[in-house]
């Protein structure tokens, strides 16, 4: 079975799966948990629309 | 008479001292739970977790390396062998190996023995190498959990 992702949902789904196990890691509370995993998917797709943006102003 | 004075300056250093003395203890004994639960933790991703019956944590690891692990061979990742020669080679099989049961299973179904050159290919082979990675991340807060260290 071959699974063929976009650049975009291959980064959304990383930037989901990694941030889910960072907040349970790195933070003790629940609250601080799901609060530190939506910063740290946030920064991560914040970081692909970025680096994105970067790279089409390099290409002009 | 003259009375003996003491001597202040000495009081913090004495104090110091005897609580050195004292505290043999460390702050967060070795317990065999804090060996036996990240060994579990490596081998099956969020078992650690399981083990220290933090059933919500672990099944939300246990969902996320795994997803990332079977995500990362349906885009056809590369699976590395220990005996890659080449220090990236090196390095990408200490990623690999961080999932523990899951490589050792691909390794035995011969999963991810593919050398294909596309841009899927190599994001599948960061997703393996990330979700072994992750797996280490959670190995190590099993161990800090059952120290007592986190709540």
């Amino acid at each position: 079975m071959t699974l063929a992702l976009s650049h975009f949902s291959a980064a959304v789904v990383f930037a989901l799966f990694a941030s889910v196990v960072f907040g349970i890691t790195q933070r003790n509370s629940t609250l601080e948990q799901v609060k530190y995993g939506l910063y740290c998917f946030a920064l991560f797709v914040g970081g692909v629309f970025v680096a994105g943006w970067v790279m089409a102003l390099i290409r002009r | 008479m003259a009375k003996p004075i003491a001597n202040t300056k000495d009081k913090p250093k004495n104090a110091a001292a005897a609580a050195t003395i004292t505290k043999t203890e460390p702050d967060y004994p070795l317990t065999t739970m804090a060996i036996v639960a990240p060994i579990v933790g490596w081998l099956i991703p969020g078992g650690g977790h399981f083990l220290l019956k933090r059933y919500g944590r672990g099944a939300l690891l246990f969902i996320s390396v795994v997803a990332m692990f079977l995500i990362g061979l349906g885009m056809q990742g590369r699976i590395y062998q220990p005996n890659g020669g080449d220090i990236l080679d090196i390095l990408g099989f200490v990623g690999d190996v961080g999932s523990g049961a899951l490589y050792i299973l691909a390794r035995i179904m011969d999963w991810g023995d593919v050398m294909a050159a596309n841009a899927a290919a190599d994001y599948g082979k960061t997703f393996l190498i990330v979700a072994g990675l992750l797996n280490f991340i959670a190995a190590a807060d099993a161990h800090h959990i059952a120290l007592g260290k986190k709540p």
